[in-house]
């Protein structure tokens, strides 16, 4: 990095504007809602990086959290299944990098996988009715009132990171966050980088969740946000980034 | 040959009446009572602020394009604060605005529904408060 | 010209209660997968598109063999396929609405399938797909109805039918080649991702579609009262050949490029459909069931004493009509899923609702072709029969 210091003051400069403009534009705001601009955290691209020599073994406090949080229901069977985070076997998350020499230790690793926000996503790109689509901070969002079902999405995603719900989700739900909605049948449905949670200034449930702080959450795009600076500085790969879909979810290895 | 056809002709004629006219006649002699709004209730009483989002006509008309435009506003741009006609402001959120007050939804929602015949699909997904499995 | 549609014989009427009870038991399940959900076919999370979509894809190659017909008589003045062309866009016209049904019993949503209209989206091969399916729908419903109206009286089609059909050949190439884009342009979907998916998805219509009609052509002539005439049936099998060389030819060579290139995301696909895959060999005995009728076909289409006998030429049509339905009705959807993009090997079994739904679909094509074609021989039969009594 060698940003001269009239760059740096610059940037830093307009990144603490963007922190303080809201408050002053909308201070009524502030007082009666929840939901205020200026407690919200806000991006110009959203991405995560993993780092999954972090997890412990057989830890699955990201999932349960971020399926808690989200209503996701429990089958109980793979074939209708539904998932938003889940981990995978290093073979099964980078098969192009899988060898027979592989160590033991990265070759044993599970890892978590989840939607990647991909900056150019099939999935919206396939989408006939605009259900799935990508917002200015870069979430690849569902809406679920449009989804027809098609399952188009499901096809197009080389990740296998939507979930369809073929049955009733409803009476699968161990516990209801009435915070959040549950889904109808027949609609497809994925991780949403919890947007809903991110206007209230809270960050991702599977990041709040991780005690060992192997999930960053941040803004790609702001060269001295924790997610950029580790970036840059721990070699790390993507999940099929030669499709071209440049996904946002970075895996550190 | 010829009075054959004018016989189909009848029978088809008189399929489609009886078919279009049906729920007329099926309804016949069944009546379904308006629901009686009360405004006083114990649950209405109990509460502080006895304004909704907008004044009641306006809702009474437009709440399901208010709705409507909500859904949109707040999944799709990202626009979450609804400000009203006097400037006050609110959340656009189903279970978290509106059911906040209107919390009995069988009382509140269901009985005209019903009468009317609407088949709303919001609770398939977003969740009464009261309702909630524990 | 309906009317026509109510007068029949013992048969026809026994033919269309069957069809009439396949397609009842039919909706019967499709109101329970209504109730239920997806969940009560065999498909998954990892397989999630199953017989419904591939008997879409099917289907759309019948409706495009239409042009097979329509091309040699219109463009090139072909007179022997006058007489069945009508025929030919009636079987498109059945195919496509089979195709929508297909299409719609799929969907997770179906109350809210105008919002492919309400909300279109150019991005979406599906969105183009629907435009020229309806599109493809309407012009041969049209065409065909006109050209039979005005055969009835036995005066020239109107000048206007002329643009339309000539309209209709590129159009029918376009119906299969956007149902193919909806596959070939996916990233992570390696045995969809190939540029020949559009041809080949043309030559094995070609090949099917006029099998089909073929075989229908015989049933005419042996119970219909209608003889398509030797020649249109001979040139018919003679276009099945070519495309059935054609297809094959295609298979091959996606077959080279998987296993000589090596690349594992390409060739297990094809490992899994032709040799199983760590134990998992569903399709396997299926595709070389196609691979063997296919090859057997061809042998039988392309000498010409064989071809030439009736019986024969029904049984080799057959052939190629189950190997084709089992390439591309079954092993190509399926196939896409199959190993996952996380790798893992999910097999597919249809439930019994499934198969019930399918046929019921099946079904409800076949009756709305039956009234056409029973509609189309019954006029046929009046011209001859008025032209009979003029001569004497």
């Amino acid at each position: 990095m060698t940003t001269n210091r009239r760059e740096f003051l610059k940037i830093a400069g307009a990144s603490a504007l963007t922190l303080v403009a809201p408050a002053i534009l909308c201070p009524a705001w502030a007082k009666e809602n929840v939901i205020t601009p200026s407690r919200a955290l806000t991006a110009q691209r959203w991405g995560m990086a993993v780092d999954p020599s972090k997890c412990r073994a057989d830890c699955t406090d990201c999932i349960t959290a971020c399926h808690a949080v989200h209503n996701v229901p429990n089958f109980g069977n793979p074939k209708d299944e539904i998932k938003w985070i889940w981990t995978e076997p290093f073979a099964s998350v980078f098969p192009a990098e899988d060898h027979t020499y592989q160590g033991q230790s990265l070759q044993k690793l599970r890892m978590p996988v989840l939607c990647n926000h991909c900056t150019n996503p099939p999935c919206v790109r396939v989408c006939p009715t605009k259900a799935t689509f990508q917002r200015p901070d870069g979430i690849v969002m569902m809406d679920y009132h449009r989804c027809i079902g098609c399952r188009l999405c499901m096809a197009a995603c080389p990740y296998g990171a939507r979930s369809m719900n073929y049955r009733e989700p409803r009476p699968f739900i161990a516990k209801i966050n009435p915070d959040f909605p549950t889904r109808t049948k027949g609609v497809v449905e994925k991780c949403n980088f919890c947007e809903e949670r991110l206007v209230k200034g809270l960050l991702p449930a599977c990041v709040e969740a991780c005690k060992e702080k192997a999930l960053v959450f941040g803004d790609m795009e702001n060269t001295r946000s924790a997610i950029r600076r580790l970036i840059e500085s721990r070699f790390n790969l993507r999940r099929r980034a030669n499709l071209g879909t440049n996904p946002q979810i970075y895996y550190i290895l | 040959m010829n009075k054959n056809k004018w016989g189909f002709i009848i029978l088809g004629l008189a399929i489609f009446v009886i078919g279009i006219t049906f729920p007329f006649w099926y309804g016949k002699g069944k009546s379904t009572p308006p629901p009686l709004l009360s405004l006083d209730t114990p649950a209405i009483t109990a509460l502080t602020e006895k304004r909704c989002v907008e004044d009641t006509a306006f809702m009474r008309a437009n709440h399901m394009k208010l709705l409507d435009a909500w859904r949109d506003e707040a999944v799709r741009e990202g626009h979450r604060l609804y400000t009203a006609k006097n400037g006050r402001t609110f959340e656009k959120s189903l279970t978290g605005t509106c059911l906040q007050c209107h919390s009995n939804k069988e009382q509140f929602c269901d009985r005209c529904h019903n009468y009317v015949g609407a088949k709303p699909s919001c609770f398939n997904c977003h969740i009464i408060p009261g309702e909630v499995k524990q | 010209m309906l009317e026509k549609a109510l007068k029949g014989g013992r048969g026809y009427w026994v033919w269309i209660a069957f069809l009439l009870i396949v397609a009842a038991t039919g909706f019967f399940f499709y109101l329970r997968q209504l109730d239920y959900g997806l969940g009560i076919t065999g498909m998954s999370r990892d397989v999630s598109w199953g017989l419904y979509i591939a008997q879409f894809t099917f289907l759309v190659g019948v409706a495009a063999s239409a042009v097979m017909l329509v091309l040699p008589y219109y463009l090139h003045d072909y007179k022997a396929f006058g007489k069945i062309t009508v025929l030919g866009e009636f079987l498109a016209v059945s195919a496509v609405i089979m195709c929508v049904l297909f299409i719609f019993v799929d969907l997770g949503q179906p109350s809210r399938v105008m919002n492919v209209l309400l909300h279109p989206s150019p991005t979406s091969i599906l969105f183009w797909d629907m435009i020229v399916l309806s599109g493809y729908l309407v012009i041969n419903i049209f065409t065909g109805w006109v050209i039979l109206s005005c055969n009835r009286k036995e005066i020239p089609p109107p000048g206007w039918v002329k643009p339309l059909i000539y309209l209709s050949i590129p159009w029918a190439v376009s119906i299969h080649t956007v149902t193919a884009f909806i596959y070939a342009g996916l990233p992570g979907r390696s045995f969809w991702l190939t540029a020949i998916m559009a041809p080949r998805f043309l030559a094995s219509a070609f090949a099917s579609g006029p099998a089909l009609l073929i075989i229908f052509c015989l049933i005419l002539k042996r119970y219909g009262r209608f003889d398509a005439g030797e020649k249109a049936i001979q040139a018919l099998s003679k276009i099945v050949a070519y495309a059935l060389a054609t297809s094959i030819f295609f298979v091959l060579v996606e077959l080279f490029t998987a296993f000589y290139s090596q690349i594992p995301e390409h060739a297990r696909h094809f490992q899994y459909l032709f040799a199983g895959l760590e134990g998992h060999h569903n399709l396997v005995p299926w595709m070389w069931t196609s691979a063997g009728l296919a090859f057997t076909a061809l042998a039988m289409l392309i000498v010409p004493q064989i071809r030439r006998r009736e019986g024969w030429l029904a049984v080799a049509c057959t052939a190629v009509f189950v190997s084709l339905w089992i390439e591309k009705g079954l092993g190509l959807v399926i196939t896409g899923f199959i190993p996952s993009p996380l790798d893992a090997i999910t097999e597919y079994h249809p439930t019994g609702t499934e198969i019930a739904i399918t046929l019921g679909v099946w079904a409800i094509g076949l009756m709305i072709l039956t009234l056409f074609y029973k509609i189309f021989i019954s006029v046929q039969n009046d011209i001859e029969g008025t032209r009979f009594k003029n001569n004497n």
